[in-house]
């Protein structure tokens, strides 16, 4: 689908957009969890490290998309997990 | 598994990472909206594992397990005062994956024989490009936030000259590998010209400067996932990579609006300006002399106050004073003084810094006030208590136009009726000028260590009442 250049451009310019429009409405109180929340999804990057490293035929390729695979994962798991530590500690709580 | 069922899959997986982005609109519904985007994450892997392409099982899941192990160690470790490197590294290993998808995916095609068509050549070089600055790029910055290297600006003479170099060099191969000369010789080249330039465009970098740098390096760990997706045709990366891209320019807009600095000048603003700001650090000595006092004298004036608003900076991530800061803010409250924090953008290391260090401290934060809301309030305040923060309150900014600050939005504590400020020295912040408000007739400097000072003030508002 992607093949088609004016498809590709089409998709990747309205993500732009809504990029936008959904992270402008995030306040500055919650901008450090956005970026490590940004950063874990950043790491989406994993399924083509997976496909790289996936093929059939293990090669240098297989290589460098295991450690590719090792990078992305720790961005999507460290990622998600510190994001969600921190929300936490924005929660309301009982103050002793 | 079918291909249109897959790339179905990747739609609803971004669906729910827009959705879970859209949830950290407000502190309640975000750790909701981070569950989601994590979920939309797994349905994106899951898809991923199942596609026909996919064979060798072994070598994925043990990275897998690898990146897992380290991610949750990571995740559970890292101190919240740790958080700007923490988020440093983070980028980098997006960067980093990105840049080794671009090449592994070069190295397939070139060993297959096949040339690549249409957008992906340009993708795979914007992806090993983006991809490996990003990556070199963090690590800088994550060294430099650890102190394992200078913080401040790294110059030398002829910086520029050499960065044109880089950047010419940068095209003439990118270029060269688009056009699909033979051979991997252009390629190994542009990597290795790529990584070098990362390393050589944060270096110039200070410390003040990193909510920008750490923001701009999270926007290209989404362009470079984007640009991997036109490399593999998969739409699903194409649009969670362009959220990130979109999401990091944001806050580096936010970041840059907020010290009133265009992205050049912070990114390429200490080339020449370097040796000026050392030459203005003399002039504290012409201002008068700061005078110093002691906690038992800030208990006196909190015994008579009734507004306080406190200040933080990245001197109390430094101490790791906010617990302290915290027992601080609840005592003066129980004494019926009413508490406030007013939070510069751009205070600590990275956006939201002040904000995520008091909530671990658990401050609640309806009571963490922005900048333009807080401002109005300081004139009608008995007592701003400013505790490591130094250039977003320094009044210089308002008045004096040769300033390198002037122009940037402050913090008003200056115009409160008593102003402290805890501080290590006298030392200038990173813009290295002199703060006037240190020699104001209602400042009153407290030297210290950040949480030993709040510490004994603490103990000091306990003795006196």
């Amino acid at each position: 689908m992607l093949d088609d250049p004016a498809v590709a451009l089409t998709i990747f310019t309205l993500s732009i957009f809504v990029g936008f429009e959904v992270i402008a409405k995030v306040p500055p109180l919650l901008h450090t969890p956005l970026m490590s929340g940004s950063n874990a999804i950043s790491g989406i990057t994993i399924v083509g490290a997976i496909l790289s490293a996936g093929h059939e035929d293990r090669t240098i390729s297989t290589v460098l998309g295991f450690v590719a695979i090792v990078f992305a994962t720790i961005n999507v798991v460290g990622g998600f997990l510190v994001t969600n530590r921190m929300l936490e500690m924005f929660q309301p709580k009982k103050r002793s | 598994m079918n291909t249109q069922l897959i790339q179905l899959a990747y739609l609803v997986a971004a669906v729910l990472l827009i959705l879970g982005m859209r949830g950290l609109s407000s502190a309640k519904t975000a750790p909701r909206g981070n569950l989601i985007a994590s979920i939309g994450m797994l349905i994106a892997i899951v898809a991923t594992l199942l596609m026909n392409k996919v064979v060798d099982y072994t070598v994925v899941f043990a990275g897998i397990v690898v990146g897992s192990g380290i991610g949750v160690v990571l995740a559970r470790r890292i101190e919240m005062t740790a958080m700007p490197q923490m988020v440093a590294l983070l980028n980098g290993f997006g960067g980093g994956a990105s840049a080794l998808v671009a090449t592994a995916e070069y190295l397939t095609y070139d060993r297959t024989g096949v040339t690549p068509e249409g957008v992906v050549p340009y993708a795979i070089v914007a992806g090993l490009l983006i991809g490996a600055v990003t990556f070199t790029g963090s690590i800088i910055a994550f060294a430099k936030l650890q102190e394992l290297m200078r913080g401040a600006a790294i110059t030398y003479p002829g910086q520029n000259f050499v960065n044109a170099l880089i950047a010419l060099s940068v095209l003439v191969l990118a270029g060269m590998v688009v056009a699909g000369i033979q051979g991997l010789v252009p390629f190994w080249a542009l990597a290795a010209v790529s990584l070098l330039l990362g390393v050589l465009l944060v270096i110039p970098i200070g410390g003040a400067d990193m909510p920008v740098v750490i923001s701009l390096l999270n926007s290209y760990s989404g362009l470079a996932a984007c640009a991997t997706g036109f490399v593999l045709g998969n739409s699903g990366l194409v649009i969670s990579g362009s959220l990130v891209g979109a999401s990091g320019l944001i806050l580096t807009k936010i970041m840059c609006d907020a010290m009133n600095r265009s992205i050049t000048n912070v990114l390429f603003g200490a080339f020449g300006a370097a040796p000026e700001a050392g030459g203005a650090t003399g002039d504290g000595e012409s201002q008068g002399t700061a005078k110093g006092y002691t906690p038992e004298d800030a208990a006196v004036i909190f015994a008579n106050a009734r507004s306080v608003i406190i200040v933080p900076g990245y001197g109390m991530a430094v101490a790791q004073a906010q617990h302290a800061v915290r027992e601080l803010g609840d005592l003066l409250e129980s004494n019926g003084i009413g508490v406030k924090y007013a939070i510069h953008p751009v205070a600590g290391r990275m956006p939201g810094h002040m904000n995520v260090l008091l909530a671990e401290a658990d401050v609640p934060y309806e009571n963490l006030i922005e900048m333009d809301e807080i401002n109005p309030e300081f004139p009608e305040t008995d007592v701003a208590l400013i505790i490591g923060a130094n250039d977003v309150v320094n009044p210089q900014a308002r008045t004096e136009k040769g300033s390198p600050i002037y122009g940037m939005p402050i913090l008003d504590a200056d115009r409160a009726q008593h102003v402290f400020v805890i501080k290590r020295s006298m030392n200038p912040g990173f813009a290295g000028i002199q703060n006037p408000l240190f020699f104001n007739d209602n400042t009153m400097m407290i030297f210290g260590d950040a949480k030993k000072v709040v510490l004994s003030i603490v103990e000091a508002v306990r003795a006196f009442n």
